[in-house]
């Protein structure tokens, strides 16, 4: 503003008031139109509609027996799906919530008992834990072990141990049989 | 450069280290500009506000498109489709281009006209052709990119321009392809050298801008700044002056991005490559136009030089020659106001250019190659002879003393842009109707400013491809859940989508299996390939029809005359062989497909009476909607953007006005 005034030599302060006046305006309707034409470019990198329309996963359940894991790609991602030992039921629902860096019951966490299904990344860092093959190592607590940095999660998914701040999500879904699961 | 001290002490902290506001205020404030420029000077600052806008958007559509030969062309419908303002990025992006050379054109004919390619100018002038040199590799590299017709009949032609070359030559275009014809290495490489060269220009650019402001701005008058009196500072005169421009260019610009935005394309780039079939009529993106013109001026061989080589070293000397200007043009006076025969010569330079770019689009007869001859002797006579002859017998008239003397009268933006936009571009359109088309009583619903798709017409028009159409065709870039636009209800799609079974797998068994399709399933062809249908209807595939309307010249029109183009007696004169139809709009009269559309061949859940017009209105509204959905979405948000732009554009005028009545 300093230096357009010092450059234009105004004939009248009347003619002042007005180029400042049409300065602001046409500078904020600028400013304005330039940031929201900003919003299609930042909007064309979020997902994409084809991208949400894929946002459901059937599982087969009916070949899992309990004690045994397996892992299905839902929105691009691997989601546990684990039939859980009567033990692992027990012992998922017998924990004391004070205990947990996240407190959930187990029951809020299944709607099937038998049935655990997670989201498996790890919430520190993105890496999908080790534990859903009989030989990998499950942690001191019996779920999961995330190897990049030492989360442990128990047998409802949940943080026992290590850096990790939250529980294993668990994704929306629901039983469409006694046998299939319909992910997301 | 010296002295500069700001109040704050971050810039002067910075500036101590890095003198970037001394080198601003330098070049962008002080800058003294000569206080005559017409309007005719906005066009370099609007060439480089669209360069940024090009590369922008061409960021963000890189982020969505694969440059593979099997999946780039689904893959920009994709981008029109499904990626949030895909389609607005798209438009934006390829009518950008036609932007860029239309203005770049009006900058290099302003600096023809008024001289500006003289001492101490040529280097200037140089780098100037060096920048035209990259814009045209670069927008010939990125229309390959979405991989239609076009796309690879063009890269097919202009490629083979280097066969020309002696010994060399073939070993050049096997080189280019990476293969030995265009295929997947070459989109590859195309889609890399596109990213690279919008980069390249932009350095060109900033050696174009030192190079200006090195030697200043020539102006309307051709003579130097005697001194502060001819000058003002760049800011705020010619910022605000340059920024009014761009608001008129915008409104421009996205006049053709939200209602004519294939305008410059062309629509066989909508069908998509087929290496076996060459379009009957194919033509370069506009911009070629008169350089393609000379190209194909050349017939006959010239002693043991071959047509085809004279051919090519014509079209790159046409270019070429532009260095010499300078040398060629050595009158000592700039400006065509004082040269008063140069500007006639001008003038019909510009005529015949227009004259090369008519002749380049159309397709070859005797008549066009030879006014092709004459246009291009003329071309190569205006550099080599007017130019030289002019420099010495010319009487100028005699120059005033100073700028600031005389009165230049801008001439209206407007009209300048008008010229450029509407000169070469509707003579790019290939014809192909042989009879004229029929058009639907009252036509159809989603023409004009505000054109929205008739919904119950959408409707019934799905329920006649649905019954009808799809025993045949497919439309495979349309999803079932995206029939919700068409009106039908998320439970109404699931069901029809789940009367379709789509291949999926493989299972835990390994095996591919059948399922019902889901809404985020495509509507596919009934066959499972190519293959499979030709079998079926002896040789002919039946089309997807997902973008049919937008890939045939005046699409809705043809679609609705060949629907209901069946003769009950066709012409005895004409030969249909056997197993075809005779259909007066088809090219060639002789169509694969039966006539499909009669009175009644649906019945209407709306209780419409279903004339056989009335569904070939209707099935038309679906298929435009399937090949454009994004066809409201993109009317009402231009809408806005016009106002927007208006008010914008407005004030910066009164703010020009403001700023510019103190001086003259």
């Amino acid at each position: 503003m300093a230096d357009t005034a010092k450059n234009a030599q105004p004939s009248a302060a009347d003619g002042q008031t007005r180029r400042d006046f049409l300065l602001q305006a046409a500078s904020t309707v600028g400013v304005v139109g330039t940031g929201i034409a900003l919003w299609p470019f930042v909007h064309s990198m979020n997902p994409a509609a084809d991208t949400l329309a894929l946002s459901t996963t059937d599982v087969d359940l009916s070949a899992i027996k309990p004690g045994q894991a397996i892992t299905v790609v839902w929105r691009g991602a691997p989601v546990f799906v684990r039939s859980r030992t009567a033990e692992e039921i027990a012992s998922a629902q017998a924990v004391n919530l004070s205990e947990l860096r996240d407190p959930q019951s187990d029951a809020i966490r299944v709607k099937n008992p038998q049935w655990l299904i997670v989201v498996g990344i790890c919430t520190h860092l993105g890496c999908v834990p080790l534990g859903q093959k009989p030989t990998d190592p499950r942690g001191e607590w019996g779920g999961w072990f995330c190897p990049c940095h030492g989360s442990q999660y128990d047998t409802s998914g949940r943080i026992r141990k290590g850096p990790a701040p939250k529980n294993l999500a668990v994704p929306a879904y629901q039983f469409t049989s006694d046998t299939t699961v319909r992910i997301g | 450069m010296s002295g500069f001290k700001s109040n704050n002490a971050v810039v002067n902290w910075v500036e101590d280290r890095l003198p970037v506001f001394s080198m601003l205020r330098h070049s962008a404030v002080e800058y003294p500009t000569p206080k005559n420029l017409n309007y005719w000077w906005n066009f370099g600052s609007l060439a480089a506000f669209t360069l940024v806008i090009l590369i922008a958007t061409g960021l963000f559509l890189a982020m969505n498109y694969t440059p593979n030969s099997a999946l780039a062309f689904d893959s920009v419908e994709r981008i029109m489709r499904d990626v949030n303002y895909g389609w607005l990025l798209r438009y934006l992006h390829s009518n950008g281009a036609s932007m860029f050379f239309i203005l770049v054109y009006i900058h290099i004919f302003r600096g023809l006209y008024y001289g500006s390619y003289k001492a101490p100018r040529e280097l200037l002038w140089f780098i100037g052709i060096a920048i035209y040199l990259t814009m045209m590799a670069t927008g010939f590299l990125g229309y390959v990119l979405p991989w239609g017709q076009m796309s690879f009949w063009g890269a097919t032609v202009i490629t083979n321009l280097f066969s020309a070359f002696p010994l060399i030559g073939d070993s050049i275009v096997t080189l280019l392809w990476g293969g030995f014809s265009v295929d997947n290495p070459t989109l590859n490489r195309f889609f890399a050298l596109h990213f690279l060269l919008p980069f390249v220009i932009l350095g060109l650019v900033a050696l174009h801008v030192w190079a200006l402001h090195s030697v200043k701005s020539n102006n309307p008058l051709g003579i130097e700044m005697n001194g502060p009196q001819d000058a003002i500072p760049f800011h705020p005169y010619y910022t605000v002056k340059d920024l009014f421009g761009i608001g008129v260019f915008l409104m421009i610009y996205m006049a053709f991005v939200f209602w004519a935005p294939n305008f410059f394309g062309e629509p066989d780039n909508y069908i998509p490559a087929n290496p076996m079939l060459t379009p009957p009529h194919i033509v370069p993106e506009w911009y070629y136009l008169p350089f393609y013109a000379i190209l194909r001026a050349f017939t006959v061989d010239l002693w043991f030089i071959p047509a085809k080589l004279l051919g090519v070293v014509a079209m790159f000397g046409a270019i070429l020659i532009l260095f010499a200007l300078p040398w060629l043009d050595s009158s000592k006076v700039r400006s065509a106001t004082f040269r008063p025969l140069y500007r006639q010569f001008f003038w019909l330079f510009v005529i015949n250019a227009f004259v090369l770019g008519y002749c380049g689009a159309k397709p070859t007869t005797d008549f066009l190659v030879t006014v092709s001859q004459i246009a291009t002797a003329y071309y190569f006579a205006h550099f080599l002879i007017v130019l030289p002859w002019l420099s010495r017998k010319e009487k100028t008239l005699p120059l005033p003393a100073s700028i600031s003397a005389p009165v230049v009268k801008a001439i209206a933006v407007g009209a300048m842009l008008l010229i450029g936009a509407t000169g070469f571009s509707g003579t790019a359109q290939a014809n192909t109707a042989t009879h004229e088309l029929l058009k639907p009583e009252g036509g159809f619903s989603w023409g004009g400013v505000f054109g929205r798709y008739d919904r119950a017409a959408l409707k019934r028009g799905w329920q006649v491809y649905h019954e009808v159409c799809s025993n045949c065709h497919g439309v495979k870039l349309v999803a079932f859940r995206n029939l919700a636009a068409v009106g039908l209800t998320p439970e109404e799609i699931k069901a029809i989508a789940a009367e379709k079974e789509v291949l999926d797998g493989p299972n835990d068994e390994g095996a591919m299996f059948q399922r019902p399709a889901r809404p985020a399933d495509r509507i596919l062809s009934p066959y499972a390939n190519d293959k499979a249908a030709a079998a079926i209807h002896g040789g002919a595939v039946p089309p997807d029809l997902s973008l049919i309307v937008k890939a045939r010249a005046n699409g809705p029109n043809y679609v609705y005359s060949l629907l209901l183009g069946y003769p009950d007696a066709p012409p005895a004169d004409v030969a249909i062989p056997e197993g075809k139809m005779y259909n007066t709009y088809f090219p060639g009269y002789a169509i694969g497909m039966p006539r499909q559309v009669f009175d009644d061949v649906v019945t209407y859940a709306d209780g419409t009476k279903a004339t056989q017009e009335q569904i070939a209105k209707d099935v038309v509204t679906f298929l435009n909607w399937a090949a454009e959905p994004e066809l409201e979405a993109r009317k009402s948000l231009g809408v806005k953007v016009m106002v927007f732009l208006a008010l914008l554009t407005a004030l910066l005028f009164a703010l020009k006005r403001q700023i510019w009545k103190d001086v003259h």
